[in-house]
């Protein structure tokens, strides 16, 4: 991806310190490495969500362990927890205001599908009010699945057209809601 | 801790425990107090003008100091009184629960008085009861929803509403219209899931769906002819 390439130096006294490569790569690697998450914590999930910070799992090693709990600082919406119908249109009025570029993992059964509560109050999966990236399974998702989500966020983050977005007025379109 | 003007009034409220003895109480304060079955503990039926009085004389002359809860039942379309006000309380200093049970006269816009006046914790209470049994609490300060959103237009734990619940606006009309999501009923494929406690192997123990002779696709059996009736 970035690689320093020393045939390509112009000048002596800067030869060996070029870098040349592509805007993507090189806008895609730094949102890649430093991924703010805004941790929407619910329900139990937020409670692995935390472990995820802590000492043992490490979240830094990934570049996302500073958790913001502004939504203008972030750009990675952890939802992890049950989502009431109550609770949707908040969690849609803070996923607005995040700045773009913007990305959603749903952490758990709550936030991908409802899980166990077929009920009258719990929105029946969050991709139904923001849409999702990266959905994690289990009841609550061990850790290391939150890990896995964040690579798989990364891996999906590197292969975005970052300059086509940065520089045309309509975004191409992301993942349709249902 | 216990000086002896403490222990002589335990002695003295312990001494009547019983049913009977709190129903010739109430009597005796001019509350029409009725016993009424119970498997566990003391249970009266009061007529609904003399519940904050009949909670006002047990709270201070019967030491029951604790409102545990209040809660309300629904007997379901068709029952007359369909709608049931249950009030729990508890006595910390001796260690027992008086039931009082107050059916309301109305069963399509049923009320009870609040008692918010004599426990201002009832406070929450009644508004989750108003809120998911649609009881009218008279007199309460602040009479609105607490778990469901303002405009919900129903009350979720009335025998007629469905556990998955009625196709209805979101409570924020800009969010409904950026994201065109609206309240639906819950597919419940195959039924409420229900979990098995006790069992070892956890695959069989985690909640699900233990009816599955039908799912969403396959209306289960007995409402058969609803389905026919709403086609």
């Amino acid at each position: 991806m970035v690689t320093a390439s020393t045939e390509l130096g112009y000048n002596s006294k800067v030869e060996g310190d070029v870098v040349v490569t592509r805007a993507d790569a090189v806008i895609n690697w730094i949102r890649t490495n430093s991924m703010w998450p805004m941790p929407m914590g619910l329900a139990c999930c937020a409670i692995e969500l935390m472990a995820v910070g802590g000492a043992r799992f490490d979240i830094a090693r990934f570049g996302a362990e500073v958790m913001r709990f502004s939504p203008r600082q972030a750009d990675c919406m952890i939802v992890a927890g049950t989502v009431t119908y109550k609770m949707a249109a908040h969690l849609r009025r803070v996923y607005d205001q995040m700045c773009a570029p913007k990305w959603v993992i749903a952490m758990g059964a709550c936030a991908s599908t409802g899980g166990m509560y077929r009920s009258y109050a719990t929105l029946q999966g969050v991709d139904r009010i923001v849409p999702v990236d990266v959905y994690v399974s289990g009841c609550p998702p061990r850790p290391e699945a939150l890990l896995d989500a964040l690579m798989k966020l990364q891996a999906k983050v590197k292969r975005e057209p970052a300059t086509q977005r940065l520089f045309s007025d309509d975004a191409p379109p992301r993942a349709d809601l249902h | 801790m216990a000086s002896g003007n403490d222990q002589s009034n335990a002695a003295a409220v312990t001494s009547a425990p019983e049913a009977g003895n709190l129903l010739g109480f109430l009597r005796n304060k001019g509350v029409a107090a009725t016993e009424r079955p119970s498997s566990d503990h003391p249970a009266f039926n009061v007529p609904a003008g003399e519940v904050v009085a009949t909670l006002q004389h047990l709270r201070d002359e019967q030491a029951f100091d604790l409102l545990m809860d209040v809660t309300a039942i629904d007997w379901a379309e068709g029952a007359s009184p369909r709608f049931t006000v249950v009030y729990h309380l508890l006595s910390t200093t001796r260690s027992a629960y008086v039931r009082i049970a107050v059916n309301c006269a109305s069963d399509t816009a049923p009320s009870a008085p609040s008692v918010v006046s004599v426990w201002p914790g009832a406070n929450w209470h009644e508004r989750e009861c108003f809120d998911l049994m649609g009881i009218k609490f008279e007199g309460h300060p602040d009479l609105r929803r607490i778990l469901m959103w303002d405009e919900y237009p129903y009350h979720p734990l009335r025998k007629d509403f469905p556990l998955a619940g009625i196709e209805t606006a979101l409570p924020d009309a800009d969010v409904t219209a950026e994201t065109g999501t609206r309240v639906l009923a819950a597919p419940m494929a195959g039924g409420p899931f229900v979990a098995t406690s006790g069992e070892i192997n956890l695959t069989e123990a985690e909640p699900r769906a233990k009816d599955e002779s039908w799912a969403d696709r396959r209306p289960r059996p007995d409402q058969e002819g609803l389905k026919q009736v709403r086609e």
